[in-house]
């Protein structure tokens, strides 16, 4: 397939990198592409190829594969995740035209809650304002009745409807090469041939493994266990204990990286990060006093009415790509820890744009989309050292209080800059690089405010008590 | 569902921004509508009225001059601020993010020529 000749529009400017010489594949008009999966990752992929395509004159076809119906609740339809629309993300949505209608939003995060061992600070967002987005991915938890929300990954699926694609409710079983193109099966037959093929079937199927029998030379992301459940509490109970913030967890538990209660509509998500959680660590989590605080009656905590031990990518795919095919979001690359559905939007985009703007074949991918996947991957490298710093400083209770002096001091002040409360916000929201999180804490504003923090702290012995603005 | 909107509430004619004040920020309308006046040797003229979708404040992105006209909400309003810093961020990583914006500026300029193309027209008759 020979690329068409088309001349240089303000698309093409705006959207190429610096040109490279790009290989002979290439999609053409009435090429077809297939997207397997409909989470955040297949639905901005299809959304963006189709708009890419439209501004440069490119007539081609997207199929989405995707069993899952968002609509329904429990299992069925959900996508087993924290569901924080991260503040970066909701902004940069919103440039790109896409504000996430009310419906979908159960609630809108305006502050964090830190607890940690030895107390608890609020940290407002830095305007005051709901930036953040609580979603759920499906229509909710199993037994839900009627609803008046809806679900987040629906409504991106809809839209990637809406630039065109198709939505085809299968699972798809394998990928073979015939005659030089990937043909998709599925249990029922299946058996069709596609000019590209992007995966985008996150980590908690075990499908991007067969994508190893391809031989195009992808290693798949290493992974580990985490845990979510959900408490039904009603509203009126949610607003009076957790209010607008997403409270968040540094509690010294060995293996817990981060925890997390996050209030949606009618219920509050409960997600466990770390080195493969398992029972005994998800119940010394809710035996803590700083967790049982966050529930009406700290003497019983009531049921969830679902749970489960999804998986997280913690080590990027090596080689998302090759001719004709592509794998984005958690099946490639993805943000440790934080904001995934921020790095499905960003590499599914940039694979779209290599793809119309590029070319298909390998080397396409890897001189036009492998650098947005190795910037974040670069990132997570820094991420991982702050992570295990951060460990230092959950197992100390005097480190522990220095930081809440210095946030709580901060946050009374109301002006001027907020070094440590910054630090924290990003870390929490997944706002910010790792990167531009390590190069503030460099600052001397915050580490010798910390340095005294530290020592101050070491003296004082005072119990943990409840800082800032109430709920 | 009052918890669920994005952005900050304005009261009816509360200002999200003033003609005049220095801006690092632009906004998208979330829901409401809000009006952007723009004021003249004392008199006030009504530029447009902006819907849900709808962005504004978004020349402070590409100039260091104080904003042109005054946004203020028509009703109850709910806006988002997007920071200049965020979006540059990853405007340089993605060029193609600014396209919506130039697509929404280019609209206005367009709309502006035809605008101008009428007064001069009633000027001359
Ligand atoms: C405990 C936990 C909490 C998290 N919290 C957050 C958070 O708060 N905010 C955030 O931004 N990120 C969070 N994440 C990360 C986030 O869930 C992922 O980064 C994001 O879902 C990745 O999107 P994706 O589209 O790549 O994959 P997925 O969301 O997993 O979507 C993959 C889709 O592919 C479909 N699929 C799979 N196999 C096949 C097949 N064979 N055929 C057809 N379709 C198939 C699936 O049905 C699914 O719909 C969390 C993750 C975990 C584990």
């Amino acid at each position: 397939m020979r690329k068409p000749q088309r001349g240089p529009s303000l698309a093409d400017s705006l959207t190429s990198l610096p040109q490279a010489k790009s290989s002979d594949l290439s999609l053409e008009d009435g090429s077809e592409i297939a997207v397997i999966g409909g989470g955040p990752a297949g639905s901005f992929f299809s959304y963006f190829v189709l708009g890419q395509a439209k501004r440069v004159g490119l007539d081609i076809r997207v199929d989405i594969y995707e069993p899952r119906r968002f609509d329904e609740s429990g299992p069925s339809g959900c996508n087993h995740c924290g569901g924080i629309i991260s503040e970066s993300l909701v902004q940069i949505l919103a440039a790109e035209g896409i504000n996430i209608p009310p419906d979908v939003v159960q609630r809108g995060i305006d502050s964090y809650m830190l607890h940690t061992d030895v107390g608890s600070i609020r940290i407002d967002t830095p305007l005051v304002e709901k930036r953040i987005a609580a979603v759920f991915r499906g229509a909710g938890p199993s037994g839900l009745g009627e609803s008046s929300w809806s679900s987040f990954d629906a409504y991106l699926l809809n839209l990637a409807v809406s630039k065109g694609a198709q939505v085809r409710r299968k699972l798809v079983s394998g990928v073979e090469f015939e005659a030089g193109r990937p043909h998709l099966r599925s249990p029922d037959g299946l058996n069709k041939g596609y000019d590209l093929v992007a995966v985008a079937t996150g980590v908690t199927s075990n499908f991007f493994q067969l994508i190893d029998d391809l031989e195009i030379g992808y290693r798949p992301p290493r992974t580990v266990k985490t845990f979510i459940c959900e408490f039904q509490l009603g509203s009126e109970t949610i607003q009076a204990q957790l209010g607008t913030s997403m409270h968040v967890f540094l509690l010294d538990i060995p293996g817990l990286e981060f925890a997390a209660v996050i209030p949606k509509g009618d219920y509050a998500t409960m997600c466990l990060l770390g080195h493969d959680i398992d029972n005994q660590m998800v119940e010394a989590f809710l035996a803590s006093p700083e967790v049982k605080g966050c529930f009406p009656n700290p003497e019983m905590i009531p049921e969830h009415v679902c749970f489960c031990f999804p998986r997280i990518n913690v080590q990027s795919a090596v080689q998302p790509f090759g001719d004709r095919v592509v794998l984005v979001g958690d099946c490639g690359v993805a943000r440790l820890y934080k904001d995934g559905i921020g790095s499905a939007y960003r590499t599914s985009k940039a694979a779209a744009k290599t793809a119309v703007l590029h070319g298909i074949a390998m080397e396409d991918f890897k001189q036009h989309y492998w650098p947005a996947c190795r910037t974040i991957a670069k990132d997570n490298r820094i991420g991982k050292f702050i992570f295990a710093f951060n460990h230092l400083f959950q197992g100390r209770r005097f480190s522990q209080r220095a930081v809440l002096r210095m946030t709580s001091w901060e946050q009374q002040k109301k002006e001027g800059p907020q070094f440590m409360s910054m630090v924290l916000w990003d870390l929490f929201t997944g706002s910010a690089p790792y990167r531009e999180i390590l190069r503030r804490t460099f600052h001397p504003s915050f580490w010798i405010p910390f340095a005294w923090n530290l020592v101050a702290a070491v003296f004082s012995r005072g119990g943990g008590k409840k800082i800032g603005r109430p709920l | 569902m009052k918890n669920s909107a994005l952005g900050r509430t304005y009261a009816d004619k509360e200002c999200i921004i003033r003609q005049g004040d220095v801006g690092d920020c632009m906004y998208v309308v979330q829901t409401g509508k809000v009006e952007v006046v723009r004021e003249e040797g004392g008199v006030e003229v009504l530029l447009a009225v902006l819907d849900e979708g709808d962005f504004f404040g978004e020349m402070a992105l590409f100039e260091q001059d104080v904003r042109s006209a005054s946004v203020c909400s028509r009703g109850e309003s709910r806006v988002l601020t997007v920071d200049k810093k965020t979006l540059l961020g990853r405007v340089q990583e993605d060029p193609s993010l600014a396209f919506n914006i130039l697509r929404t500026l280019s609209n206005r300029i367009r709309k502006l020529n035809a605008e101008l193309v009428r007064a001069r027209g009633r000027s001359r008759t």
